[in-house]
Order: C-alpha cells, then structure tokens, then sequence
C-alpha cells in the first residue's frame, strides 16, 4: 500500500498529527473487580501528542509546513483535544468518532489502519506522532503506522530537520543518540525532548470552538478495528513490604550492609 | 498449559559493543515457553552474535543476516527480512528483549502480519497469554492474543536468563534479498564511551533527581557508585534540565530497571519514575522533604541533605 513519493513542490509540506485523549499522568489509577477505574477522572492531551502538535505548529512557523491537519481516534468527547490542536495553530482537525463501549478495546494496531486509511486520503509528507501513550504504554502506534504504510519511520525523535524533501531524525537510543534520514513521506515518533511545548492563549482557545471539526464515525472507514487481543485480568501490581526510616546515615549503612546484605 | 502443539519462537538478539546483551537470554527464557526457540542475528556485529547465540542453553537453530542492507538496524530494511524469516520458517512467535532497537522493528514487522504487538511482557501464561503493565505500571494486564503470529517484546529484568554455554545450536544465514530499499539512511550513532557499568544490568545503581541542583553535582553521586561498581541512573526531570545525557533516564518513558540495590537521592518519587525501578530487590532513598511520595516504596528511607548524607555513606563504603 506504498504511495510513490511525488515530489513536494516548493513551500508544500503536509503534515498530520495524531492526538489522543488520555487519563491524565497524574491521576492515580485503580483498579477494581477486574477493570481500570476511568470514570470521572481527569482526561488530558497525551503529553507526547502535545509535543507532536508543537514540532508541527513549529515546521509551520518556520514556514516548512504548509497545512498542519490533527487527527484523533476517539470517543465523542475526544474532540477537546483537537479544540486545543487548532487553539495551538493546527488548520484542520479531523475526529474519527468511537462509540464509548468500542473505545476501551481499541488496539493501536486499529488506530494505525485508521490512520493508514487516512493517509491514502490526506497524502500527508509527514506524520508526527507521539512515541507512547500513557495510559496503555504500548508505544507501538507510529511503527504500525509506518509498516502499514510501508514509510520511513523515525522513532524516540530528539530532533527533527526537514529539507530537501527528506527529514532527518536525531532518534534516542539505549545507548546515546542515532541519527538517520527518511524519505518523505515519514512517520516521525515525537519524544520528550523534541520540544517543550506550549499553552494555547485564552484567544486561541475561544477561536478554536468555533472552527469547524470533520467528524466521520469510524465504522464508515471500511477498516477492521475489532481488538486481536482479549483482556483476560487487569488488576493493581502487589504492593512492596512497608519499608523502615533511619536516623542516620550510619543507620542505613548497617541495615545496608547487615540486614539486606546488599552493600 | 494448553495442549496444542508447541509453537515455534523466533528471537531476535541484540549486541553491544559485539557482546549479546543480557536481556536478549532473557528472552530467550520467555520465548522457550512456547516452543523450540530460533536466536536472529543481525547488524555488523551479526556474526559474533551468532557465535554466542549458538552456545546458549535452550537455543535450537541460528539464523543471522550480516548482509549490508541491516549492518545499521534499520527497521525499513530488518522488517522484510524478518517477515520472510517467519515465512519460510514457520515461525508463530517472535520475541525479542524490550528496548529501543526492538520497539523500533517488532510493531513494524507486527503491521505486515495483521499482529497486534505486546509489548514489555512480564509472563508468558501459555502459548497465547501475556502478562504485561500499563498505566505507568498501575494496571498488571493479562492478556490473549488471536494472531496467528505473535509479536511481543519482553522485560528483561523479568525473566531468568539462559545460560549462556550448553547449547550447540546449528547457524545459517539467511536470504537476505539484495540492496536496501533506500527509504532511510543511517548516519551516525552519538555514543558516549563509557566504561562504566551498564545502567540497564547493573546489580547496584544509584540514581539522582532535581534535589541535586546541577549536572556537576552528579560527581557526588558518581563517587559513590565507582567503590559499589554501581551504575549511576536519573530521573526525567534532570535529563530534560540538560543535567544528564537521556541514557540515564529511569522511569516509564526511560528505561526499565531491577538492580539487588537502587539508591535514589533527590528524587520526589514521581509515578512515572517509580514505574522504572519498582522491582529493585532493596530500595534506599535519600530526601529532605519527610512527605516525599519515594519513602512509600523505599526500605529504608533517610530524611536528610543527600549533600552531606552521600558523601558520609561513600565514606562508610570505601570503608
């Protein structure tokens, strides 16, 4: 499903980003009688995604960008966060809506199609997509993508440099840094230290509610969605032993040394 | 355990520095649950891989690419030629230890074969249950996968490792299918040299937060670590502060790490950095604040000035 590479005119640069709604980082999460407890609890902008939508606002302002299109995959209530997409400077938001019951089951292998799906639509030159979303921790979505697509992929990215109708990627690894150079078009993994991003003015904000969203229901895509995985338990991870405090460095020298034998 | 026949496992191996990583025999432990195991060898190190793969206890067969299409590890390049790997082979599982080389190529290769990957597995419950963690390690997941082919990728703290002599497994190479696609391009690796012990398999490893105030500070950790052969780890916050380079970052967007010992200092205890290093053996932390949410997963934990208390607990080490 590869689309030839058309050479980008001249100061004609795509680019699509995908945002999701998530539980926000700093909610604690439980779980009880075998299901995560999401109701009613605090629902932010992944925070990969928002660093997503400030490199492509960023490529914008640099004048590399021409349209910078934000999509998500989500329940109804998933369209906040293409409001604060548009808030940020994104020109259109695309939302694929997921009726409530379907949202919990859905894969990144199905938002990936979804995407796919798009990206025959779109023609975009580049996707940016956060590395991991932090409420399944997969970080798989851009690769899937990116297979699917049969694209460059440029994961774990610290930095991005477009020119010349490529996109070099200063990825992060276990080791250091890597640096390698895609063909456009490319799927790019947004990582914590691409950018830091920034808050939408109140202006921005009250601007954006206004802008028009191209809502579709996902089952009007013709993609397979249904999740290959089935979740069999969910439940907390064992709480470790109560721990003691010391007094004193000493103290816990000795405790160290004598009672856990580690030092 | 189910009764059907065995699957056959694939396990595609990771080097450094020429050496088979540790969490690569991990692996293979995992990967043995299922079915006779394949090792898969790649990159410009592929051939002394193959070496080590070969005499790993459990390891059945090796195959290794060494051609120079993934001499790089470029995923655009290593994806076909795992795919046909699996094909020709009659491969139901592929694993591999989790990292960023394998986040990077299992989900790509995932997508060719219609899998939904899972990733960072902590059990295999049979040929088609995984457990694995999520939100930040708040939720243990058990889950079963309907792919005909499996991908997953596999904690390497989770799993005992094989042993690396008893085995005497057969190594061939595999068709490779000529030059690279040309879609990417490696263009180099920035690589801090170091003799220091690795981060991720270090049995002792002592880590800094933002209560240590600058990078420089990081020498009062780093001298405690010399005398423990530990190595040093950081949390988010001081790598994103410029205090430290990103391969010392612990935590759920960092690395994932179980020494015997892990000793933190000035660190808060964020969710996020705790779901890193939770299954350390013994955890000792070093705060000022009494209320820091760390003193809930430490045992033992000092209310004290890591800049008095580091240096005293050096003192006492070096003996």
């Amino acid at each position: 499903m590869s689309l030839m590479y058309r050479p980008t005119a001249a100061q004609q640069m795509k680019v699509v980003v995908g945002v999701k709604r998530v539980v926000d980082y700093s909610v604690k999460i439980r779980v009880k009688d075998n299901k995560v407890q999401t109701d009613n609890v605090k629902m932010s902008v992944n925070p990969f995604c928002e660093i997503a939508l400030e490199e492509a606002v960023r490529l914008k302002e640099k004048k590399i960008a021409t349209e910078v299109i934000a999509v998500t995959v989500g329940v109804k209530k998933a369209d906040d966060v293409l409001r604060t997409a548009m808030a940020l400077g994104c020109d259109k938001a695309i939302h694929i809506v997921v009726p409530d019951a379907e949202a919990a089951t859905l894969e990144p292998l199905a938002v990936a199609k979804v995407l796919a799906k798009l990206h025959e639509e779109l023609k975009p030159d580049l996707w940016i997509l956060g590395k991991q979303a932090v409420d399944g921790d997969f970080g798989s979505t851009p690769q899937l993508l990116a297979g699917l697509i049969d694209a460059p992929q440029g994961t774990f990215a610290s930095e991005i440099a477009v020119a010349d109708g490529k996109v070099k990627v200063t990825r992060e690894i276990d080791a250091g840094r890597q640096v390698v150079e895609l063909n456009l078009p490319a799927v790019v993994a947004a990582d914590l230290r691409l950018n830091q991003p920034r808050f939408p003015n109140l202006q921005s904000i009250m601007k954006a509610r206004k802008k028009p969203v191209d809502t579709r229901p996902i089952d009007k895509l013709g993609v397979d969605t249904k999740p290959h995985l089935a979740t069999v338990k969910v439940e907390e991870p064992a709480a470790r032993k109560a721990g003691i405090k010391v007094k004193t460095v000493e103290e816990l020298f000795d405790k160290l040394r004598n009672e856990a034998k580690v030092l | 355990m189910s009764t059907r026949a065995l699957g056959k496992a694939l396990v595609i191996a990771e080097t450094l520095e020429g050496k088979l990583v540790p969490a690569t025999l991990a692996a293979i432990t995992a990967a043995a649950k299922v079915g006779p195991v394949t090792a898969f060898a790649s990159g410009k190190d592929a051939a002394a891989a193959a070496e080590q793969l070969s005499k790993v206890a459990g390891v059945q067969q090796v195959l290794v690419a060494s051609g120079a299409a993934v001499s790089s590890g470029l995923p655009e390049e290593l994806a076909p030629v795992v795919k046909s790997v699996v094909e020709t082979n009659g491969i139901t599982h592929v694993f591999a230890a989790t990292s960023a080389f394998s986040k990077n190529v299992i989900p790509r290769v995932a997508a060719k074969f219609d899998a939904m990957p899972i990733c960072d597995i902590t059990a295999v419950q049979g040929e088609d249950t995984f457990v694995r963690h999520a939100y930040a390690g708040n939720v243990v997941a058990t889950v079963k996968s309907a792919d005909a082919v499996k991908f997953a990728t596999v904690r390497g703290t989770s799993f005992e490792r094989a042993a690396a002599t008893g085995g005497s497994a057969p190594i061939a190479a595999v068709a490779e299918g000529g030059a690279a696609s040309g879609k990417s391009k490696w263009l180099e690796d920035l690589i801090a040299k170091s003799d220091k012990p690795d981060l991720a398999t270090a049995a002792t490893v002592v880590a800094g937060g933002r209560g240590l105030k600058s990078g420089e500070n990081f020498k009062l950790l780093e001298a405690l670590a010399a005398p423990l052969k530990a190595a040093v780890g950081a949390t988010r916050a001081v790598v994103d502060a410029g205090y430290c380079p990103n391969d010392m970052q612990v935590g759920q967007t960092g690395k994932t790490i179980a020494p015997t010992l892990y000793i933190g200092a000035g660190i808060s205890g964020a969710i996020q950095h705790i779901a890193g290093m939770k299954e350390s053996k013994v955890i000792a932390v070093i705060n000022t604040d009494a209320d820091a949410p760390f003193f809930q997963v430490a045992d033992y934990g000092l209310v004290g000035d890591l800049f008095e208390a580091v240096p005293a607990l050096t003192k006492l080490v070096k003996g």
